[in-house]
Order: C-alpha cells, then structure tokens, then sequence
C-alpha cells in the first residue's frame, strides 16, 4: 500500500496523557522499593544520627518510612463542573511532594515522616462570631456533609503546580450550619499543635522556623465563596497525613500556602486574622496571596509555572499562570476596586 | 606520641589520597542518582536535586578553603597537591546545581533563565561566583598557571570572593529555613577570617613569643 500516513481518520486516538493500565506502577511494587532501601540498611543509618542534624546538613539520611498511613475509601459525588478535563497529578507524587513543614521543610519529609500521625480521635472547634459553636469529631468530618469530588489546580508559590481531585465539602455548609454573625468578617484557621508528633514543630532547623502553631486566614466573601473546600480525601480516599488529615482547606486560586492542613480549630472574627506566612515575611507573603502571574513574589517569577504531571523528570512542562489560577469567573468579584498589587 | 607533621608521602601515595578524594566527590552524587531512582527523593525530586547539588558545591568549598590552614598548621605541604582536584568538584557540583535549575525546573526556558538571572539578586550572586569558579577551573591547569604568572595567582585569588557569594546566595535562596545557610555563612566567615593579615601577624608573633619562652 502506497499510503504512508500512520493515522487513519476516524480510528479513536487515545488522549497524550492516558497511559496503558501495564504502565502504572501497582502500589505493592511501589511500596516495595522503598522496603528495598530500607532492607540496605539505610535507614539504621539515617535513626543513629539525630534528628537535629539529620534535617540539615546531612539530609542525605533520612529516615525511612517505618509503616504506611491507612487511608480508607470515601463515598461521594463526582462535580462536573470542576476541572473534569484536566490532566491528573498522579496520587503518588501528590503524596511525596509536599510542603507541611510541621513534618520538616524537604518536600519528601512529610511522606516520610508523617507516617505514623494520629487522626483519630481528632475534634475540629469551630467558634467566635457564630450562632451555634460546635466541635465535630473524627466520624463528623466525613458524615455530616455530604462528599464531592472537585479536581482542582494547585499553585505553589514556589513556581510549580498539580492538578488534585480533592474529596469534601464546601466550607460554606459548615459556615451556614453554625450560622455567622453580623460581626464576623474573617475566618482564622489553625493547624494541630503536636511537637510529639510533629518533629518540625520540635526542632527549629526542621520545622523551617515557623512560629507554630501554622495560622491562615480569609474574608468571610472568601471563606463563603462556592471554591472553597474543606478537604478530608484525595483521590477517593481519605486524607494521607503528609496532605493535611484528616481535614485541611483547599482555597484553588490562591498561593498553596493558604490551603493549611490538619485544621484543628476555626474562628471567625470580626478583624483580620494573622497568618504563619505574613508574618514571617510580610513583603513575600500577603495576606491574600492571590495567584497572580503579573506580581513577582522575590525569589520567583510568578508568569509562568511548572506543572507537575505523570512522567518522568522532563516530562513536566512549563505553562503560563492565570490571574486567580485560572478561577476568574467565580472569584475575580470579590477583589473589584482592590489594587491587586497592594493587596498581594 | 605520633607526630602528624612528621607525616610524608610518597608520590604514589598521594595518588591514594587524591584517589580518595575523588571517591568522596564522585559518592553523594552516586547516592543522590540512587536516591532519585527509588523515589527516596520525593515524587517530584527537583527541588531536591537543585539543592543536594548547591550545598555539594558548598561542601567542596569549605573543604577547599580548608586545605590550606590545615596543610601549614601540620606542615603538611603534599596536601596542597589536592586543592585543584577539590576544587574543580566545586565547578562540577556547582554546573549541575544550574544545569538542573535550568533543565529540570525552568525547563530549557531560556528568556525565563536570563530573566530570572537579571531580575533574582539570589540568582545573580551565585550567577557571578558560577562565572569565578568556571574562570579558576578553565585556568587550572598547570600550563595555564605557568604563562599567567602572577596574574594566575591574583584571578585565583577569586575564590575568596566565591567565599562570600556563595554561602550570601544561599542564604537568600531559602523561604524561613535559614538555620542551615547560617552555619555555612558562619563556616567561610571563620575561613576568611583566619586568612586576615592581623590574625596572620597574631599568630607569628604568638609563635616568636613561643620560640622566644624556650629559649
């Protein structure tokens, strides 16, 4: 045949990233390279140096994953609205890359070191300028609302993104079930206070020198705002530890930093909350951190990003950010009149 | 008691030891493949290799810097041999930390890499130590030093500025984590502060007073 053209019309072309089932990694194998480097004898190693001086300057030796954190499967409803078209980051490098510094400042620390976190019995406190302050607990977080799942795109003030279907439900259900009161114009958020169970928030070489515990923080229009998650899955299964269990918030058009992780208590007020970050370096961190590709934070151009995908090291790619992440249409309201570089 | 001044080597042991120093240049870099390879660096290991490959860089520094005080103090004059094998580690570690912040993070996004160059004064600090140290590794061999003179002696003279960028841009690369970048700021500080004329002048004439006492 005198054709040489590879691709016939009409024969259904398989999408770039769809990969052939034999290509995925089965858990066990995955699981198991890390038994290999741990059965080396690596991890002897890495526990008879400290833990001060592992974090550092010898972070060559880790510590090795001692058990796996059990997640278990999740009910909930697929919205179709939310990023259905998008590529996924695939569960394993949500899981391995992680900024929760209470877990130490590498991005593989937490997945190393979380492993072994209780989340159960665990009490969310939601209080201050609500009707009806209630304290839910560990089975509350994923029964009283009903799930959905949202794939979202998370941008990382660090330049690089991931596309995560998240499992929960709106805070605004949570914030409508204590009922705000007329005062209350911000909501504060707090992650856990464990240094026992949080090395980070033990040593302040390995917790990065945040002052602990991690506070955050948004308008009441913003924490009201139909985006906004109160996540306790990720890819139909409960929370790992190193992504914030068993509930964090999930804020998409906004710097990942404001998305914090294992929320013990919420609190609306009638002023503006301080948060970890701002604090730390208010002229890098806003209290809004908008994802803007036209203001620069210092160290990183915020233009464009790398977007975390399914292949290897170079497989990633480089594409340019969109004002809000791309979330314009439901959040661009909420900032109109403000000077976006002011306001940053 | 065994004297370490008294220690010499023979030619063929010094191949040994530079033999040595290549094996401990050539196996973080071993580990941080392996490392990459069984996912022990993160699903997403590009922040790490950028950062294991810098303080790679600072590590061969420091140990560069080191050579000499440690060399005069027991007299140890077939040391100073080793300074140039160390040395172009420090040009090796510090062309993969770009070459993976170009590549890996950026891409082989070429505006980007100038502009983030132009525009980061984190980026520029080490962007100007990176053209030092490839100006002293490319003017490293014997040849080289022995046409320049003088001059070979005054460009390599740059190293001491390296000193100070270096450990300067990775302070001001970190987001809080500054404990680390601090102890490397805090290490060349007392390196260069050793090589100062009046600690210099201090610790002759501390040596005359001593030879003056056993008199």
């Amino acid at each position: 045949m005198a054709n040489h053209s590879r691709f016939t019309p009409g024969i259904l072309k398989k999408a770039r990233w769809h990969i052939q089932d034999n290509q995925v990694t089965p858990e066990s194998v995955f699981k198991a390279r890390r038994h290999i480097v741990k059965a080396m004898g690596l991890g002897a190693i890495g526990a008879s140096i400290s833990g001060y001086v592992q974090a550092g300057l010898f972070d060559l030796f880790g510590e090795q994953p001692q058990t796996s954190f059990i997640t278990t499967p999740l009910t909930f409803e697929a919205n179709a609205r939310f990023g259905q078209d998008e590529v996924r980051t695939p569960f394993d490098k949500v899981t391995t890359h992680n900024n929760f510094y209470e877990f130490g400042t590498s991005k593989q620390d937490p997945s190393d070191n979380a492993q072994q976190y209780k989340v159960e019995p665990w009490q969310l406190r939601i209080e201050g300028e609500v009707e009806r302050p209630i304290t839910l607990d560990y089975q509350d977080l994923t029964k009283l609302f009903p799930l959905e799942e949202r794939i979202y795109r998370l941008r990382c003030v660090e330049a690089w993104s991931m596309v995560i279907p998240w499992v929960g439900f709106p805070l605004a259900a949570l914030l409508k079930k204590v009922g705000v009161t007329s005062k209350g114009k911000y909501v504060a958020f707090e992650t856990a206070f464990d240094p026992e169970q949080m090395p980070g928030q033990k040593s302040r070489l390995m917790g990065g020198g945040i002052h602990y515990p991690y506070v955050e923080g948004l308008t009441i229009a913003e924490a009201m705002n139909e985006l906004t998650l109160m996540s306790v899955g990720l890819y139909g299964k409960t929370l790992p530890p190193q992504n914030g269990a068993p509930i964090r918030l999930v804020v998409p058009w906004k710097y990942g930093f404001k998305s914090i992780k294992s929320i013990v208590r919420i609190r609306v007020m009638d002023k503006q909350p301080p948060t970890s970050w701002n604090q730390l370096a208010p002229h890098e961190y806003g209290f809004y951190a908008n994802v803007n590709p036209a203001v620069d934070h210092p160290r990183w151009s915020q233009a464009s990003e790398r977007r975390i995908g399914e292949g290897g090291l170079f497989s990633a790619q480089r594409i340019d950010t969109l004002p809000f992440n791309g979330y314009s249409e439901f959040v661009a309201s909420l900032y109109e009149g403000m000077d976006l570089r002011q306001f940053y | 008691m065994f004297n370490i001044t008294a220690l010499r080597v023979s030619p063929k042991q010094l191949l040994w030891v530079k033999l040595v120093f290549h094996l401990i240049g050539l196996i973080p870099i071993t580990w941080l493949v392996f490392t990459v390879l069984s996912s022990r660096a993160g699903g997403d290991p590009v922040q790490h290799i950028i950062h294991f490959t810098g303080i790679g860089a600072l590590n061969a520094l420091l140990t560069t810097l080191l050579i000499s005080p440690i060399a005069k103090r027991f007299k140890l004059g077939w040391l100073m041999q080793t300074r140039r094998l160390v040395g172009l580690y420090v040009f090796a570690y510090a062309t993969l930390h770009i070459v993976a912040f170009f590549s890996l993070d950026l891409l082989f996004a070429w505006g980007l890499f100038l502009s983030e160059v132009a525009k980061r004064p984190y980026i520029l600090v080490g962007a100007v130590a990176y053209v030092i140290v490839s100006a002293l590794a490319f003017t490293s061999f014997k040849i080289l030093m022995r046409k320049m003179g003088r001059r070979w002696q005054t460009l390599h003279n740059g190293v001491y500025l390296v000193a100070i960028l270096a450990p300067i841009h990775f302070y001001w690369s970190v987001k809080s984590e500054i404990v680390e970048p601090s102890l490397y700021i805090l290490g060349f500080s007392l390196l260069l502060a050793w090589r100062l004329p009046i600690w210099q002048k201090m610790r002759t004439s501390r040596l005359a007073m001593a030879a003056k006492d056993k008199q």
